[in-house]
């Protein structure tokens, strides 16, 4: 094999490898878009904001008191949850039955949340981009595969790998507690026909106020995930509300399981752009895969589903 | 001359004293601001008020009509031949509306609203990357055409008064009548034999091309525009939504009344607190969602219509009010 040869599959494996390691973290802003979504049918177009809510927690809660991104997840993913919850309890479901004229206010409303959390950010914190030095954000492993005669050396950066690890550990727990508890069994009714977990005495209100939760703590924990890899500052929500949006539409709207598909998909789609087409244009590719799976896949990438 | 002629001719007439009686320029920047922003909250609200269809990305538009403005200034180098984008602008974004309507009025839900924000952060990045053709973020800069404030009064407020004219013509006819039947029950609005992908595009391009004209309005007022001003997701995209619902969803003066609210209330925000009127349009759409679901305009003809029903009981006709 020639040395150019085996650049070219040093260069490809290392992109796809990037694509995924971002697409695990994708996976998990998209999995709190889908809950919300397949419980409320709405979009939550809050859901960057409230991802960089938890991004500033983090970088406070290091430069303040010198805890570690990993660690302030203990604290993240429970003020997340308070905060989702909150909102939804009260002011999402407040007009859950107004009548009004415009079929999606409920949407607005996320509108406007997005709109007051990411300027008070902007008031508050001003524009600057800030990031936290931790010691381990350059940290890279190694590995060598030998292929025809030549080596092939991959570099995995160790946050990203830790991110990855981290993501994979939340689906799982977000997956048994859908799958094997009460509460679990609560959304999944309430998402398939609210009207009957309703006469079946389940308190859909209040289903709708944990699962809001659930999504925003989600999204804060892939926000605390991102500290160490990337920069925060206020207005980092927008690009995020949509690529959640376009995770969504790949895997089916609503469809939990399809949310994990779609974040690979994507985190691959926007790494071998960059690499192969423009870096620039890094974050259209998401937006292109978007407008072609709602032309032939309408129904996302896996159809519809159950869960 | 009748008495609704007259009521009709009112606005007109202090329409053009407006620059007469007006001498500072400040002002009259903002009221051109006012119209401005009138015309762009009623081209959204008949897309998303009349005919229900959310757009949160409208600054496609608008920013597509300022770019083709942009671009024909550039290619004849003269300000006066990009007066022209108001037509070309509006055609190219009304095209534009075509193509993102075909694609996503097949489907329901809320496709078509994202799909149009993902339109414009698309747009956005085209026009910051594609540096040969629009000079990239630095953007496009040109000495605008005339220098007295009035003259462009008089051209925004032609462009009110025939966005006006067009949307009564609209709403008024059997067009409006289609919208609204789409918004409040597609299925039946089809079982009635309307063609509700044809109607929905129409609704779509109308908005489109008035969004565009004032997109090529801005441009010309301004003499500058980049990506991140023209393709903004807030401060256009999002304050349309803001001024249709804040003033009155699917009502003629809704906008009205939402413009120069939002033009007072972001000045007086510059003026005296410097910082922060986002906070304050997030907050205020929080607000009217969750108590005037309707708008102020909506909540007014409300009530009007709750009033003439108690003291005329049977008459009421439930559900026209928000044809008005």
């Amino acid at each position: 094999m020639s040395p150019e040869l085996a650049g070219q599959i040093e260069l490809l494996l290392q992109v796809v490898i990037a694509g995924i390691l971002i697409g695990g973290l994708y996976s998990v802003i998209g999995l709190g878009m889908s809950l919300i979504m397949g419980v409320m049918r709405i979009i939550n177009l809050a859901h960057g904001e409230l991802m960089m809510v938890a991004m500033y927690i983090t970088y406070f809660a290091f430069t303040m008191y010198a805890v570690d991104p990993y660690v302030s997840l203990l604290v993240v993913l429970p003020a997340m949850f308070a905060l989702g919850a909150l909102l939804q309890r009260f002011l999402i479901n407040r007009v859950m039955y107004t009548d009004s004229i415009l079929p999606q206010n409920q949407v607005l409303l996320t509108v406007g949340i997005g709109m007051v959390l990411s300027n008070l950010a902007l008031v508050a914190f001003s524009a600057n981009y800030r990031s936290v030095p931790v010691s381990y954000a350059g940290a890279t492993l190694y590995w060598d595969i030998a292929l025809g005669g030549q080596t092939i050396a991959l570099s995995f950066n160790v946050p990203l790998l830790v991110a990855f690890g981290i993501a994979v550990v939340l689906t799982a727990g977000l997956f048994l507690l859908l799958m094997r508890t009460d509460v679990g069994r609560m959304i999944r009714a309430t998402a398939q026909d609210r009207d009957a977990a309703t006469l079946m005495g389940v308190n859909t209100k209040r289903v709708t106020v944990i699962t809001f939760g659930l999504g925003s703590a989600l999204v804060g924990a892939a926000g605390t995930l991102l500290v160490p890899i990337y920069y925060l500052f206020p207005t980092i929500g927008a690009p995020f509300t949509a690529k959640a949006f376009i995770i969504t539409v790949l895997g089916g709207l609503g469809n939990t399981a399809g949310a994990i598909l779609g974040g690979l998909v994507l985190g691959l789609a926007e790494s071998l752009g960059s690499a192969y087409i423009s870096l620039g244009y890094k974050d259209a590719f998401g937006f292109v895969m978007f407008v072609l799976v709602l032309i032939f896949l309408p129904k996302g990438l896996l159809g519809k589903s159950k869960v | 001359m009748t008495r609704a002629r007259l009521i009709a001719a009112a606005p007109l007439l202090v329409l053009l004293a407006v620059p007469l009686a007006v001498s500072s320029s400040y002002l009259l920047h903002l009221l051109i601001l006012v119209l401005l922003w009138i015309v762009l909250g009623q081209a959204w609200n008949l897309i998303g008020g009349y005919t229900g269809q959310i757009s949160y990305g409208h600054a496609a538009f608008f920013g597509v009509g300022a770019y083709t403005t942009a671009l024909i200034y550039q290619a004849t180098g003269s300000a006066a031949m990009a007066w022209w984008g108001l037509l070309a602008g509006g055609i190219t974004a009304a095209l534009l509306a075509i193509v993102i309507g075909w694609i996503c009025f097949r489907l329901r839900g809320p496709y078509f609203g994202l799909s149009v924000l993902a339109l414009a952060e698309v747009l956005r990045l085209v026009a910051t990357n594609w540096k040969d053709l629009t000079n990239g973020a630095e953007g496009i800069l040109f000495i605008p055409a005339f220098t007295s404030k009035a003259a462009y009064f008089y051209i925004i407020a032609a462009i009110l008064l025939a966005t006006v004219a067009t949307m009564r013509a609209v709403v008024g006819s059997r067009l409006g009548y289609y919208f609204l039947a789409i918004r409040e029950d597609q299925d039946a609005a089809e079982s009635l034999g309307i063609d509700t992908t044809k109607y929905k595009m129409i609704s779509l391009m109308i908005s489109a091309f008035l969004t565009g004209v004032g997109g090529a309005f801005y441009t010309n007022y301004f003499g500058y525009i980049d990506p991140g001003i023209v393709f903004n997701l807030q401060n256009i995209s999002i304050l349309m939504i803001l001024i249709a619902i804040l003033g009155g969803v699917a009502t003629i003066w809704g906008p009205v009344v939402g413009a120069t609210l939002y033009i007072l209330i972001a000045e007086g925000f510059r003026v005296f607190i410097g910082a922060g009127h986002l906070v304050f349009f997030g907050a205020l759409i929080i607000v009217i969602v969750i108590f005037f679901p309707n708008g102020i305009v909506g909540a007014i003809n409300d009530r009007r219509a709750a009033r003439a029903r108690s003291s005329a009981p049977g008459t009421g006709t439930p559900g026209t009010e928000a044809a008005a």
